[in-house]
């Protein structure tokens, strides 16, 4: 099946916007999809190993939270399945901080906070 | 149809000049002369008034919207003309709010505009919105993602047409009404910071804030018509490199904080907090154990013929804006690529602002490089205090 990478995480899945695994789960294919990159994996999973609360995956257009298998979840090859991270951009802007990036990181624009685009 | 604002009995008359102006919208059987005075009856909200703010306002403007209120607090940048239609080149360094106003002004003179020259926070965001029927969320940065859709809900489920843009793509929906799902239902939280690459360093389209923005808009005059079907419960992704379209289900979240059955947010919170931004932050000589070294000082070192060699983790057509012939090695390449460094000399890192830097250069400590620097401020540092013949970007 194959699971859509969005532009955010592309730099960690060699540039491809479009990552082909077999699996017979969700879970699995996200298991063979951080095999394969495996610097997305604290992308998408936390220190616990739970999927991140501001990463949302799609099977086609169905969030799995609300899957009642949730990533146990039976897919085909025709099956597809989408990350979607939380975006805040309104444009960009040099000294915003859209993404929220390593504090001091951006030359002191700190203060820039809730500025409006 | 889901949701339909409440208008008051007596709608206000058109006069025969708004009846000219609008007469391609009194035609149309959905919007009529019933649907052009909820229109003008109709108060909406613009937080912000940059890429997506810009056309969101001027198509709301020209449609008739009766009272159109503008949150910014910005002054007009050269780089915000490639996208922030409503202003011109002779604007920059004006207050967006007033260059926005005067635009909007001169296209409808029928319209009431509201500004707020303030940035919207937790003490101000519920005294401002309770005047208003609608918001339209143009921020650009998650704290306030966060305030306007909390805010929303809290004043009683005040409608939010969300956009938010990256790069190419964009995501649209409606948050905050009664029946449908709020922001956190969709993000619980925020991405920590710097686990993501910046907006400021990923760039974006100039269209792209052009097409959400007027998707916004388009679901603004939709639930004031009580037209349609808006997207609530929705989520609109907009590809433009692709140009595809793809909509996926939301759904409201029996446990969300702020829109649950026991909400945990019953009053507006510390958003920067929440965020994990840590506000005012002091230059640090050494952050996260990777000694940060000034633009200037890495000038005078090298003008000194010190061995220093300059990293540069920034991608390919970056370095062909601006460069100051650092060795180029993307900090998605870097791992890779790691062979190519010599850990027996100084290595001073550098992107465009210092943040993919700091994380390179953790990387590289990582990986047992000790002779380490971070360009602090990254290339922009460099334009700004050693060489300004070096474009920003």
């Amino acid at each position: 099946m194959n699971i859509h990478i969005p532009t955010p995480l592309r730099v960690y899945s060699d540039k491809q916007d479009t990552v082909s695994v077999d699996a017979a789960t969700v879970g699995q294919a996200l298991d063979a999809l951080t095999a394969k990159h495996p610097e997305l994996k604290k992308h998408l999973y936390s220190d616990e190993g739970k999927l991140r609360s501001f990463v949302n995956v799609y099977l086609n257009d169905e969030d799995i939270r609300y899957l009642p298998e949730k990533e146990a979840t039976k897919v085909s090859d025709k099956d597809a399945l989408s990350i979607i991270p939380s975006i805040a951009g309104g444009t960009s802007r040099p000294g915003i901080r859209a993404f929220g990036a390593t504090a001091g990181s951006s030359t002191g624009t700190l203060n820039s906070r809730s500025r409006n685009e | 149809m889901a949701t339909t604002l409440e208008h008051p009995a007596a709608l206000p008359q058109l006069s025969n000049e708004e009846i000219a102006r609008y007469s391609r919208h009194l035609i149309l059987p959905e919007v009529g002369m019933e649907g052009q005075q909820k229109l003008k009856v109709a108060k909406v909200l613009c937080v912000g008034t940059g890429g997506l703010g810009a056309p969101l306002a001027f198509y709301l403007a020209a449609a008739g919207i009766g009272t159109l209120g503008l949150v910014d607090f910005d002054v007009v940048d050269e780089s915000n003309l490639q996208r922030q239609i409503i202003h011109s080149t002779k604007d920059v360094g004006r207050p967006k709010i007033d260059s926005a106003a005067e635009k909007l002004e001169a296209l409808n003179p029928h319209m009431k505009i509201v500004k707020h020259e303030t940035m919207l926070t937790s003490a101000n965001a519920l005294e401002i919105i309770k005047d208003y029927d609608i918001v339209a969320d143009g921020t650009d940065n998650f704290p306030t993602r966060y305030l306007v859709n909390d805010a929303c809900v809290l004043s009683g489920n005040k409608p939010n047409a969300y956009g938010s843009i990256f790069r190419f793509e964009g995501q649209a929906s409606v948050f905050a009404t009664e029946e449908g799902p709020c922001y956190r239902c969709l993000y619980p939280e925020p991405p920590p910071p710097g686990l993501v690459p910046s907006c400021a360093e990923g760039g974006v389209l100039g269209i792209l804030p052009g097409l959400v923005g007027v998707i916004q808009a388009t679901e603004v005059i939709k639930l004031i018509l009580g037209k349609g079907e808006p997207l609530i419960g929705r989520l609109l992704l907009v590809d433009s490199l692709n140009m595809r379209f793809r909509e996926l289900k939301l759904r409201k979240n029996p446990d969300c904080p702020v829109c649950g059955k026991n909400p945990t947010v019953t009053k507006l919170i510390d958003y920067e907090q929440f965020c994990g931004i840590i506000p005012e932050p002091k230059p640090a000589a050494v952050q996260n154990g990777i000694a940060q070294m000034s633009a200037v000082e890495l000038k005078q070192r090298l003008d000194s013929g010190e061995d220093i060699f300059v990293l540069d983790v920034r991608e390919p057509h970056e370095f062909q804006i601006a460069n100051i012939h650092g060795h180029l090695i993307p900090l998605g390449d870097l791992p890779a690529r790691v062979s190519e460094l010599d850990s027996s000399r100084e290595i001073v890192v550098h992107c465009k602002s210092g943040g993919r830097s700091q994380r390179a250069a953790e990387f590289l400590a990582q990986s047992g490089f000790k002779k380490l620097h971070n360009l602090a401020g990254g290339i922009t540092a460099w334009s700004n205090d050693v060489d300004p013949t070096i474009p920003k970007y």
